[in-house]
């Protein structure tokens, strides 16, 4: 195309296993990353969902985040880094537990989210006043940058491009994984932990983005191979690729950030208010609030909301949605064909006046209106392990 | 009998006048998993090259050619019943529609086994 020149695609450190596993190979967010192997998108997704599933997620941003105010070490310390993440975010970090970790958003001074992310405290004592960050790969120059400029002297901002990321998710990860991590069986969701292995270092997080348990390691470059091969020798883990990502998630009703999500919108209007703590709702002090406050109290224009088509016409991303009497309400953010649920499954934004469970829906399908209805989210329950 | 294949992967075989139409190996092995399929009604008409069928995976939505211009005598319902059957035999049991012929020679330009093999090739 004129005027924009062509990259070359980056390659994570899994780049020359991804070829050995016979994985095909696409474009995503500036990298060379697997879509499927020879298994195929249906029996990857299943297989994940039965037994466990190998994810390359490398290509996601990660970053330490640490104050400059502060002597490493103290709940001071802590505090000071969280009100500092918190003027980005609008969750509860100060009070995050050791170990512990949240999903947040960074807000636009309008309120939309500017991309999600994963937010970690150390467990270890020494390490408070650091927060380890996890962003989406298509946003993390932009992210990174946003911290850097909003935070300033404040925190110092460390990339940590010499390490991968791998998810292990499915019902067998967790014994998968205690084998190796002896431990790692016992943290609950939403916790991370470090652990040595073959010399490195390892931060083990209990999450993931398929709605099973499971895991996402962070593992230094030059031990990535290795340990993703050691995942790979049980007989339960099979290497899973972004097709069987994307349909894992929308099953579990999990965003996908520029398309459910997006800088205009707010996570209220995306249904992520979770993300807003409790003392942040009263107190605000975050960017966007007096939108995100004012939809809290008075319900947003729009709601994301799950979706099922009643036949069997998958209804993809940017199909029209219209109330069951023909008036253009909205639009699928995300949709497609669920392998669990064994038919469409779809996620979109409809005027809040329509966002009820059970309205009936019309989608535009290639011309046609094919009827659908407003259900619950998430489409297959998320199996995550609370201890 | 003679089996015709365009650059659209999809195959042409003639018997009798009708022209049993469906999509080539290659085409479904690259849609991978196909869990769904829109075929067009018996008695519909389509101009060679116009949109006929549709068919989806997991990932994607493809649309399928009508290779020859005709009249959609039969459409081939079980497909659309079980769309993983397009996976196991796209070129045998899992055939799209069936046309009756507006012009036979419209089959002239299109490749043969050996060329189609060749064309793939390419890609």
């Amino acid at each position: 195309m004129a005027g924009k020149e062509a990259k070359p695609l980056k390659r994570t450190p899994l780049h020359g296993l991804h070829l050995s596993l016979g994985a095909k190979m696409v474009e995503f967010a500036g990298y060379e990353m697997p879509v499927q192997y020879p298994d195929g998108v249906l029996k990857e997704h299943l297989h994940t969902r039965q037994k466990a599933g190998l994810f390359d997620v490398s290509h996601m941003g990660q970053a330490f985040l640490t104050t400059t105010r502060a002597t490493l070490g103290s709940d001071e310390a802590h505090g000071d880094v969280a009100s500092a993440i918190e003027s980005l975010v609008p969750g509860e970090i100060r009070k995050l537990k050791k170990g512990g970790m949240r999903y947040s958003v960074l807000l636009s001074e309008k309120g939309g989210v500017l991309d999600d992310l994963m937010i970690t405290r150390p467990a270890l004592d020494g390490e408070q006043g650091m927060l380890f960050i996890v962003v989406n790969a298509a946003m993390k120059d932009a992210d990174f940058a946003l911290m850097q400029s909003k935070l300033g002297e404040r925190t110092k901002l460390e990339i940590a491009d010499d390490r991968s990321l791998l998810a292990l998710q499915g019902p067998s990860a967790a014994g998968v994984i205690d084998a190796i991590l002896p431990g790692a069986g016992a943290q609950t969701f939403m916790t991370m932990r470090k652990y040595n292995w073959n010399g490195a270092v390892l931060f083990a997080s209990r999450c993931g983005y398929t709605g099973e348990d499971g895991f996402e390691i962070s593992v230094p470059d030059d031990h990535v191979e290795a340990f993703a091969k050691k995942l790979l020798a049980h007989p339960d883990v099979a290497p899973i690729g972004l097709g069987a990502r994307d349909s894992l998630r929308l099953e579990a009703g999990l965003c996908l950030y520029g398309h459910d999500l997006n800088k205009e919108i707010s996570p209220v209007e995306g249904a992520i208010d979770f993300v807003i703590g409790k003392r942040r709702r009263e107190e605000g002090g975050f960017p966007g609030a007096s939108r995100i406050l004012k939809e809290l109290a008075e319900g947003p224009a729009k709601l994301r909301v799950g979706i099922k088509p009643e036949g069997r016409a998958p209804a993809r991303e940017g199909v029209e949605i219209q109330s069951a009497d023909g008036k253009r309400i909205g639009e699928i953010t995300s949709g497609g064909f669920g392998p669990t649920v064994g038919g469409p499954i779809a996620m979109g934004y409809v005027e809040k006046a329509y966002a009820a469970t059970g309205t009936s829906l019309q989608l535009m399908v290639r011309g046609k209106a094919l009827p659908a209805s407003v259900v619950e989210l998430p489409f297959v329950p998320h199996t995550y392990y609370r201890g | 009998m003679t089996v015709k294949y365009t650059k659209e992967h999809e195959w042409v075989r003639v018997e009798g006048g009708v022209a049993v139409i469906g999509i080539t190996e290659h085409a479904a092995g690259a849609l991978g998993d196909i869990v769904f399929v829109e075929l067009p009604e018996a008695g519909k008409a389509f101009k060679q090259n116009g949109e006929m069928a549709v068919v989806e995976s997991v990932k994607a939505a493809s649309d399928v050619y009508a290779p020859v211009t005709g009249e959609v005598v039969e459409a081939n319902g079980s497909i659309v019943d079980d769309p993983a059957s397009v996976n196991a035999d796209p070129e045998g049991a899992a055939w799209f529609v069936k046309m009756k012929l507006a012009n036979p020679s419209e089959l002239d330009a299109m490749m043969d086994k050996a060329a189609y093999d060749a064309f793939v090739e390419t890609l």
